[in-house]
């Protein structure tokens, strides 16, 4: 099982782009990291995820 | 008159640093527009899919963008912060922002005099939120920080510079720009920061919060180029006791 964004999902074998593409996130506005190690956008490709891993996507939202 | 706001070595015409928090994306150009912001802050918080709207979409493409690390409660997660921020593509600005306590969300000078050291090592221009103390400013400036964001008064609370005498030593101590953030709540409170040799403001709630959005933009960018002018006119004395009269002290209609 792989944590994304605090909730369980079964993804491990996929790669950062298969995940996505399987999503509703715009992949120009986010950003993607894995056990807190930044992945950059060059490496959804080949990033595939592991079983445990913590990932997490975020985007800017309103703030001061 | 050439006075610029000169920031990491970026040069700002506006001295009116606008939050984007708190109201829709819809009043965000107008507000930048009104506000003749520069400068627009930001958050980074876990996307959601549910929610397609961009807000990089609702603001102007000249306006630089400043990511805070709202959320961190350490170093570490202020760093990990700005660096998602960095991925996100919008230029190398953060404001370091780490607060331990949620009941007044008072910064953490400590953690981030670390945090600073970290980014600007890494190539951040990093703007730190900090409690006005003239020590902990010396070393968020040695640190590398870029200017010095000083709060009024706790945030979100709109009550104006409840720290005015604080903040007063770090303009009068400090080398780097000194921006007033946080607790602004009037455009009589920013003009009187900026006529004290506040280097800009930084307000977010006061517009929030008001019944008209757009009209307390343009009323805080007034108080703020007034205030800007009053400092560098620099204001008359005051005196101490007594009076002095304005008018010729001969020549009266009486002998």
């Amino acid at each position: 099982m792989v944590k994304i964004n605090g909730n369980d999902c079964d993804v491990s074998g996929m790669t950062i782009s298969e995940y996505l593409a399987t999503t509703d996130y715009d992949p120009k506005i986010i950003a993607v990291e894995c056990n807190e190690e930044i992945v950059p956008k060059a490496k959804y490709d080949e990033t595939v995820i592991q079983n445990g891993d913590v990932i997490e996507v975020v985007s800017f939202v309103g703030g001061g | 008159m050439d006075d610029k706001l000169i920031i990491g070595g970026h040069e700002f015409n506006s001295r009116f640093i606008l939050g984007s928090g708190k109201y829709s994306l819809e009043l965000i150009e107008s507000a930048v527009k009104d506000a003749g912001a520069e400068i627009i802050t930001l958050a980074v918080r876990r996307a959601n899919t549910k929610d397609q709207e961009n807000i990089l979409d609702y603001i102007p493409k000249n306006v630089t963008l400043l990511p805070n690390t709202s959320g961190a409660r350490n170093a570490q997660e202020a760093v990990r912060i700005a660096r998602l921020a960095r991925e996100l593509g919008c230029g190398n600005f953060v404001k370091v922002e780490i607060m331990r306590d949620s009941k007044y969300l008072l910064p953490d000078n400590t953690e981030t005099i670390k945090a600073t050291e970290i980014l600007a090592n890494d190539g951040f221009v990093v703007m730190p939120y900090m409690y006005p103390d003239l020590n902990a400013a010396r070393d968020m400036v040695n640190a590398g920080a870029a200017s010095i964001m000083p709060l009024a008064s706790p945030i979100g609370s709109n009550k104006g510079l409840a720290t005015r005498e604080f903040i007063q030593i770090l303009i009068d101590e400090i080398d780097l720009p000194i921006i007033v953030d946080a607790g602004i709540g009037r455009p009589s409170q920013a003009c009187e920061a900026m006529e004290m040799g506040a280097a800009a403001i930084m307000a977010n709630t006061a517009l929030a919060t008001a019944g008209n959005l757009p009209l307390m933009a343009s009323a805080f960018r007034a108080a703020i180029e007034a205030g800007r002018k009053a400092y560098l006119a620099k204001p008359g004395r005051v005196l101490s006791r007594g009076a002095a009269a304005s008018d010729p002290l001969t020549g009266f209609l009486r002998d």
